[in-house]
């Protein structure tokens, strides 16, 4: 009697499980397409500007006749925000997740993590929003600059962002740390602090060196709020109080002006490229440090 | 006594540190809440925009972003989820399910304005989508594939694996065991994660701005290949490109646009915390 | 008792989990309608034997096996393998019910062969609840979950799951070891009853059950059997030391 049903079953899931398959097989498909739309897109560049160029000529005048497509200046001003959004946020960062992982009662810690959730919820536009509209004019006054809009304001800005990745990775490496180092310092005789400091922090080091690499990850790949506080000049950055652009900026601002397939379009794409290229080696090695916590 | 002292120290630096990253989250919150609310009304939430986005509403930019979203959702969660099941239910420990585990990392680690690129190349330009909901939507979707695939591994991997055992012993079929056995009791991480998913792909803009987003257009769309407006394009456009809009409709728009996320935020942790407390293995 | 024919044939089975051998070169053959019992210390490959004579030790990646099991004289590497689970089945050491209810937890394996009928199901998971002494219990809460079931309650509703299915075989995982005395005598009176039947195979660490309801037995140790016979045999002249050392209680 059910022979027939059970035919057709075995029909219908020998279709699933290849769908399964081919779905399981995407993520691999959509990193390779990501990467040869970049290149199909981008490569052209480089027939008239050589790669060396491209990525150290000093100036970046993509409109003026003949253009100049140097990114060294857009380079310098990813550098520039991503360091010092990195000296800003990784020690408050491991020390917060130090903090919430180890020492905060337990109320205190739910209330702690879910701000630093809240705060990964929240759009980049409208941090890039707030950062322009209460931010900037501060660091002006500050520092009595013409404008507020500077690589200061946006590592600030970016190192706010980066938090809830440094602050929720080096938690979860920090709370892996087994039961037992903890009980065998403080059996020694460590305090708390001693314990935490010299025995649960150095324990949790590969998990907390991956916590900074996706954290810087997310910086350089940041657009949307570091476009609206850094004030977009693409000169070669001087001082932290001085405008500067970032490779992401560059794409997001001027994508809108270019002609597709023409030099200044590609040359967008092939910031693409590279911005794609450094994020997949942060991200392997973040991975790398990762999987050594686990082990 | 002095390691005490040292110890004093230390856990006052690491508060004041908790302290510095989680009191500019509520900072942030009030002055939006503070500034914005009072451009709340239903005027401004259901009126198409008047006089160059001086005046009038933004409802086009609301919808926009909802049907953004529900786009990227359909295309997502069931590739998403049929993916996590590969992983956790079928790959054995192979140089293919690694691969497949390092693809998914990278995607969750390609910058926001590179998806914006490849959306561009390959579905308004390689397929001829041209700028519109449907490349838009494709573009957010493989953006969120990622958080859709991690949500739905754990939930997939937090069913016991006795389930997987005792149905496959009454003479179910691998397939029959996962849809009736395994798939019924992720569902609730499933639907968190998803919900993640649809406040990260709201709140993204870098990915529209060449896909989809329209700057100015008092108009609803008509169709999957229509360009919109969308609420974070539109906060950015009102914020930096056009001069002499009204501070409170600056800030009424970027709190639309948090609510929006954080109460998707708020549902994905609410469903979370009764599915913890009705589990019942 | 004259047997002629021969349900389960295990010939030279040996089993290994990577590079371990759980069970090593066992032959042995059981028959129709007798309850079966295996005996041994923790680790002598008892509950491996059992979960390669339906072949879910498969779903473990590092199990491997050589050597044949017949079931009714067919190989049962080449029978359909849903088929094969249905007609042998198994009642684990602990019970395991699905977070569903009472009736979806009986109707589960006859679902999944294409059983839809309302009508059929419930003469199906009537009969099973009803051989496995629990329909009394439990006929006016069908559909409450059948975690709110008590220990014993729980592993008489996981034995009426298997005899929905309808099998030839069933096999018994220690299904006494999570249980007081009176559930458990309550589930060696249903093993004694299902005997007319069904082919009871019943592993156990508990030497006295297997003494009370056991019609032969078998004993292993580190993979080895070391001796069969008629249980009663077995108990008062076993022929190797070793048994009678085990029975004793000398070790285990």
């Amino acid at each position: 009697m059910n022979t027939a049903w059970n035919i057709v079953r075995k029909i219908k899931e020998h279709v699933i499980e290849k769908v399964i398959l081919f779905s399981g097989t995407t993520s691999i498909l959509f990193v390779l397409l990501i990467f040869v739309f970049l290149l199909k897109e981008g490569l052209s560049i480089f027939w008239m500007v050589p790669l060396s160029d491209f990525l150290f000529a000093k100036n970046w005048y993509p409109i003026s006749d003949p253009p100049q497509f140097g990114i060294l200046p857009l380079i310098l001003g990813s550098l520039f925000v991503t360091f010092g959004a990195a000296v800003l946020s990784v020690p408050i960062g491991i020390a917060s997740a130090l903090f919430i992982a180890e020492i905060a009662p337990p109320k205190l810690k739910e209330v702690m993590k879910a701000g630093i959730e809240l705060l990964a919820a929240i759009p980049s536009v409208v941090i890039g929003f707030i950062g322009m509209m209460t931010l900037g004019p501060l660091i002006k006054d500050l520092f009595n600059l013409t404008t507020g809009l500077t690589a200061l304001t946006g590592s600030i800005t970016l190192a706010f962002m980066a938090m809830p990745t440094i602050v929720s990775i080096a938690e979860d490496a920090i709370t892996a740390v087994p039961r037992s180092y903890r009980e065998a310092a403080i059996a020694m005789g460590a305090t708390k602090w001693q314990t935490t400091w010299r025995i649960v922090a150095y324990a949790a080091r590969p998990g907390m060196i991956a916590a900074v690499m996706l954290g810087i990850g997310r910086v350089i790949g940041e657009t949307m709020a570091v476009m609206m506080v850094t004030g977009n000049a693409a000169l070669i950055p001087r001082s932290f109080l001085q405008p500067v652009r970032t490779l992401t900026a560059t794409i997001a601002a001027e994508m809108g002006e270019t002609v597709q397939g023409g030099e200044h379009y590609s040359a967008l794409f092939a910031i693409g490229i590279i911005l794609f290229i450094i994020t997949f080696i942060i991200n392997g090695i973040a991975d790398l440090y990762l999987h050594r916590t686990r082990k | 006594m002095k390691a005490q002292t040292e110890q004093r120290i230390a856990v006052s630096i690491l508060f004041l540190c908790t302290f510095l990253v989680v009191v500019p989250v509520l900072v942030i919150l009030i002055i939006i809440s503070m500034k914005g609310v009072s451009a709340l009304t239903v005027s401004f939430l259901f009126d198409m925009p008047q006089n160059g986005m001086t005046s009038g509403g933004i409802f086009p930019a609301i919808l926009g972003t909802v049907y953004l979203v529900v786009g990227a959702i359909v295309f997502a969660v069931p590739l998403g989820v049929l993916s996590a099941i590969y992983l956790v239910e079928y790959a054995k420990d192979t140089p293919l399910s690694r691969l497949i585990k390092l693809a998914i990392v990278n995607l969750a680690g390609v910058p926001s304005v590179v998806y914006g690129l490849f959306g561009l190349g390959i579905f308004v330009i390689f397929f001829g989508f041209g700028a519109s909901i449907l490349s838009g939507s494709l573009t957010l979707g493989i953006m969120i594939l990622p958080v859709i695939i991690t949500a739905s591994r754990e939930a997939l991997e937090s069913v016991p694996k006795t389930f997987r055992i005792v149905s496959l012993s009454l003479g179910a079929s691998k397939w029959q065991t996962i849809r009736h056995s395994v798939l019924p009791h992720a569902i609730p991480g499933i639907l968190t994660g998803t919900i993640l998913g649809l406040g990260r792909a709201a709140g993204e803009t870098a990915p529209i701005l060449f896909t989809v987003a329209a700057f100015y257009l008092p108009k609803l769309p008509q169709s999957v290949f229509d360009q919109t407006m969308a609420l974070p394009y539109h906060l950015y456009v009102i914020s930096t490109q056009v001069p002499g809009i009204p501070e409170h409709t600056r800030y009424g728009t970027a709190l639309v646009l948090l609510l929006l996320v954080l109460l998707l935020n708020l549902g994905a942790i609410i469903l979370r915390y009764q599915f913890r407390k009705k589990k019942k293995w | 008792m004259v047997k002629n024919t021969v349900k389960v044939s295990i010939q030279s089975l040996s089993i290994f989990y990577d590079t371990v051998q759980a069970v090593k070169n066992l032959t042995l053959d059981i028959f129709p309608n007798e309850i079966f019992t295996i005996i041994g210390p923790a680790n002598s490959g008892k509950s491996s034997l059992l979960l390669t004579l339906n072949r879910l030790g498969e779903i473990n990646p590092s199990y491997r096996k050589t050597g044949t099991v017949l079931l009714d004289g067919e190989n049962i590497d080449t029978l359909n393998v849903e088929i094969l689970r249905r007609r042998v089945g198994i009642v684990f050491a602990l019970p395991f019910p699905l977070p569903i209810s009472i009736y979806d937890n009986v109707a589960y394996g006859p679902r999944m062969q294409g059983i839809k009928k309302k009508s059929i199901l419930d003469g199906i998971v009537e009969s099973a609840l009803t051989e496995a002494y629990l329909w009394d219990e439990v006929k006016d809460r069908l559909q409450s979950p059948a975690m709110n079931l008590s220990g014993g309650q729980q592993q008489r509703l996981c034995i009426a799951r298997v005899l929905a299915l309808k099998p030839e075989v069933i096999m018994f995982d220690e299904p006494t070891s999570g249980l007081d005395p009176i559930s458990t005598a309550r589930v060696e009176e249903t093993l004694r009853t299902l005997k007319a039947h069904y082919t009871i195979i019943l592993v156990t660490n508990n030497v006295a059950q297997a003494a009370r309801v056991g019609d032969r037995t078998a004993f292993l140790l580190m993979g080895e059997l070391i001796e069969l016979d008629n249980t009663n045999k077995l108990f008062t002249a076993p022929a190797d030391k070793r048994t009678d050392d085990y029975i004793t209680g000398k070790f285990g």
